[in-house]
C-alpha cells in the first residue's frame, strides 16, 4: 500500500483553543435538525400517529361531541394532538441518549474538551426544536381537515407555546434517559408516563365537570398546561388561563433543564 | 521519569464489590506503541476510560501528557485521541460532517479544520467518500473514519479499543499501516487493546498483560516468549492467562449490542 511521504498532520500545532463556546451548542442543535430532514421516513411515520387520531376520534367523537353542546369536536381536539406529538417526538429525543450511550455520538462528545452543559443544550434545544417543527407540520395538515384558527395575530403564541412544551418533555427525557441504563426500562416509560401524561392531560377531554380525582390529575399533569396554552392561544378557550399555563410551564421547563443538565454532566459509560 | 507520557501507578477501580482493575502500574513511553492485552472481562475498558476521563478511579495516581485526568479533564481531552470499541460515528450524518463536528468540539479553527479533514480523509483513503452518509459504509470504512476522526486535534496520545474487532485481514491489515505510518511520521504514542496476538506481536514495542484486574507481565513481545519459552506471542499469552474461557455475564450493554444488531442490520 502506498503512504504519502509527507506529513500526515497538516498545520501547525497548538493552534486549536480558539473557537466560541457556542459553536459547541450550534453544531449539536444543527446535528439534531440536520437527522431530522435526512429522515423522511420518520416525520412521515411521526405523522401518521397524530393523523389517526384526529380522523378516527375527531370524525367518530364529533356528533356526539355536538349533541352534549360542546361544539366541534375536531376545532377542540387539534390542539390536544399537537401537544401530543410534540410531546412524543420531545421526549422520544431525550430518551434517545440512552441509546447513544452505548453506540453512538454520545461517546465522542463526552471525551471532547467542551462543558457538558453545552452539549446537553445544544442537544435539548436542536430535539425542541424538531419537535417544535413536527407540531407545525400537525397543525398545517389538520387545516386541510377543517381546522379553523380564531385568530392568525395569536400564532406567535401559538409558537412559543409549542416550543416550550417542546423543551419541557426533551429536558424530561435527558433526565430519564440519564438515569437509566438499557432499552429494556423503554416500554415502562411508554406505559407509565407517556401515554398517562398524554390521556390525562386534557387533550381528548375538557377537564372542566370531571370526577375530582381526574379533575386533580390532570392539573399536575404538566401536558394539560400546554393542551390549554394552545387551546387558549389557538381558540381563544382556555381552562386554567393563559398566564398560569405559561408560568407553570416556564417554570417546571427551566427545573427540569436545571436537574437536566446536572444528571447529565453525571452520565458514566 | 521526564520521557514517559502515559505514568500509572497503583491504579483500582472497584465498582461495588467487584474489582475490575486491581492496584495496577504501568508507563508508556513518548512515541511507543503500547498494547495492553487481556482476556475478555480482565479490565482493559475499564482502565482506557479512566485513562480517558471517562471514570474517576477508586485509587492510584495517573498522569496523561503530565495532567491528571481526574483534576485536569480537559487539558487530559485534549491530548489524546481515541477509537472506542463499539461505534461512536453519527451514521445520519455524512464522513465529511462527523469529522467537521470533532473538530468544533475541538476548537479547531475554520481555514485548518478544513485542511486538515482533506488531509486526513485522504490518508485514511475516504476523501472519494466524503459527502456519503456514514450509514452506507463498511464496518472497515467506518473504522477508518474513526481513526482520521481521533487524529484531527492533533492528540499527543491515541487510544484504539480493539479497532480491527471484526474486520477481515486486509482491512486489518491496512488499519495497522495507517497507524504505523503516523506513529513513524508523527511520532504519536498509540495505546491499544485487540483480541489478535499477532497484530501486537507485529506492532507492538511494549505489551501488557492484563487478568483478573492485575498486570502479569509486561515487556517487548520478545521477552515475553523468552520468559515463557513459547514461540509465537499467542502461546505467551495463554501460559500467562490460561486456557480457561471467560464467561462475561451478559449485561445491559450485550442487550444493547444485540438489539443495535437486529435494528441496524
Amino acid at each position: 500500500m502506498k503512504m504519502p511521504d509527507r506529513r500526515i498532520f497538516y498545520g501547525r500545532d497548538g493552534e486549536c483553543g480558539t473557537g466560541k463556546t457556542m459553536n459547541t451548542i450550534y453544531i449539536l442543535w444543527l446535528r439534531q435538525l440536520k437527522r431530522y430532514f435526512r429522515s423522511r421516513s420518520r416525520i412521515l411515520g411521526s405523522l401518521g400517529q397524530p393523523l389517526l387520531y384526529l380522523v378516527a376520534m375527531g370524525f367518530g367523537f364529533g356528533p356526539i361531541f355536538q349533541k352534549a353542546g360542546a361544539g366541534n369536536y375536531i376545532q377542540f381536539l387539534v390542539p390536544g394532538i399537537i401537544a401530543m406529538s410534540i410531546l412524543f417526538t420531545a421526549l422520544f429525543s431525550g430518551v434517545e441518549i440512552i441509546w447513544d450511550k452505548q453506540f453512538g455520538f454520545l461517546k465522542e462528545t463526552l471525551v471532547a474538551p467542551v462543558p457538558r452543559f453545552e452539549i446537553m443544550i445544544g442537544r435539548t434545544l436542536g430535539g425542541a426544536t424538531v419537535s417544535t417543527l413536527q407540531g407545525v407540520i400537525v397543525l398545517v395538515v389538520s387545516t386541510f381537515i377543517g381546522f379553523k384558527i380564531s385568530s392568525l395575530s395569536m400564532l406567535s403564541v401559538v409558537l412559543l407555546f409549542m416550543f416550550l412544551i417542546a423543551v419541557l418533555f426533551a429536558a424530561l427525557g435527558t433526565v430519564i434517559a440519564s438515569l437509566l441504563d438499557d432499552m429494556q426500562e423503554f416500554q415502562l416509560i411508554m406505559n407509565f408516563l407517556v401515554m398517562p401524561l398524554f390521556f390525562l392531560s386534557g387533550a381528548l377531554f375538557p377537564l372542566s365537570g370531571l370526577p375530582t380525582a381526574l379533575s386533580a390529575v390532570a392539573s399536575i399533569d404538566l401536558l394539560s398546561y400546554g393542551v390549554d396554552g394552545l387551546r387558549g392561544s389557538l381558540l381563544g378557550i382556555s381552562h386554567f388561563g393563559l398566564h398560569i399555563d405559561l408560568l407553570v410551564l416556564t417554570i417546571t421547563t427551566l427545573i427540569l433543564f436545571t436537574i437536566g443538565s446536572y444528571l447529565f454532566s453525571k452520565i458514566k459509560i | 521519569m521526564e520521557n514517559n507520557i502515559i505514568e500509572v501507578k497503583n491504579l483500582t477501580k472497584k465498582f461495588k464489590d467487584l474489582t475490575a482493575v486491581d492496584n495496577i502500574s504501568f508507563n508508556v513511553k513518548k512515541g511507543e506503541i503500547f498494547a495492553f492485552l487481556g482476556p475478555n472481562g480482565a479490565g482493559k475498558s475499564t482502565t482506557i476510560k479512566i485513562l480517558t476521563t471517562l471514570l474517576p478511579p477508586t485509587n492510584g495516581e495517573i498522569e496523561i501528557d503530565g495532567a491528571n485526568p481526574v483534576t485536569q479533564q480537559d487539558k487530559v481531552r485534549h491530548s489524546f485521541g481515541i477509537v472506542f470499541q463499539d461505534p461512536s460515528l453519527d451514521d445520519e450524518l455524512t464522513a465529511y460532517e462527523n469529522l467537521e463536528f470533532h473538530g468544533v468540539l475541538y476548537k479547531v479553527p475554520n481555514p485548518i479544520r478544513k485542511q486538515r479533514i482533506e488531509e486526513l480523509l485522504r490518508f485514511v483513503e475516504l476523501w472519494d467518500r466524503r459527502n456519503n452518509l456514514v450509514k452506507v459504509f463498511s464496518g472497515g470504512m467506518k473504522r477508518r473514519l474513526e481513526i482520521a476522526r481521533g487524529l484531527l486535534h492533533h492528540p499527543k496520545i491515541f487510544f484504539l479499543d480493539e479497532p480491527t474487532l471484526g474486520l477481515d485481514p486486509q482491512t486489518r491489515n491496512h488499519i495497522w499501516n495507517y497507524i504505523s505510518n503516523l506513529n513513524k511520521k508523527e511520532n504519536i504514542t498509540v495505546f491499544f487493546t485487540t483480541h489478535y496476538m499477532e497484530e501486537a506481536d507485529k506492532v507492538a514495542q511494549k505489551v501488557a498483560i492484563i487478568d483478573h484486574g492485575k498486570i502479569i507481565a509486561q515487556g517487548n513481545p520478545a521477552e515475553l516468549k523468552a520468559q515463557t519459552k513459547t514461540k509465537t506471542l499467542e502461546e505467551a499469552f495463554l501460559a500467562l492467562t490460561g486456557e480457561k474461557i471467560r464467561d462475561e455475564d451478559a449485561g445491559s450493554q450485550d442487550f444493547l449490542r444485540q438489539g443495535r444488531r437486529m435494528w441496524h442490520r
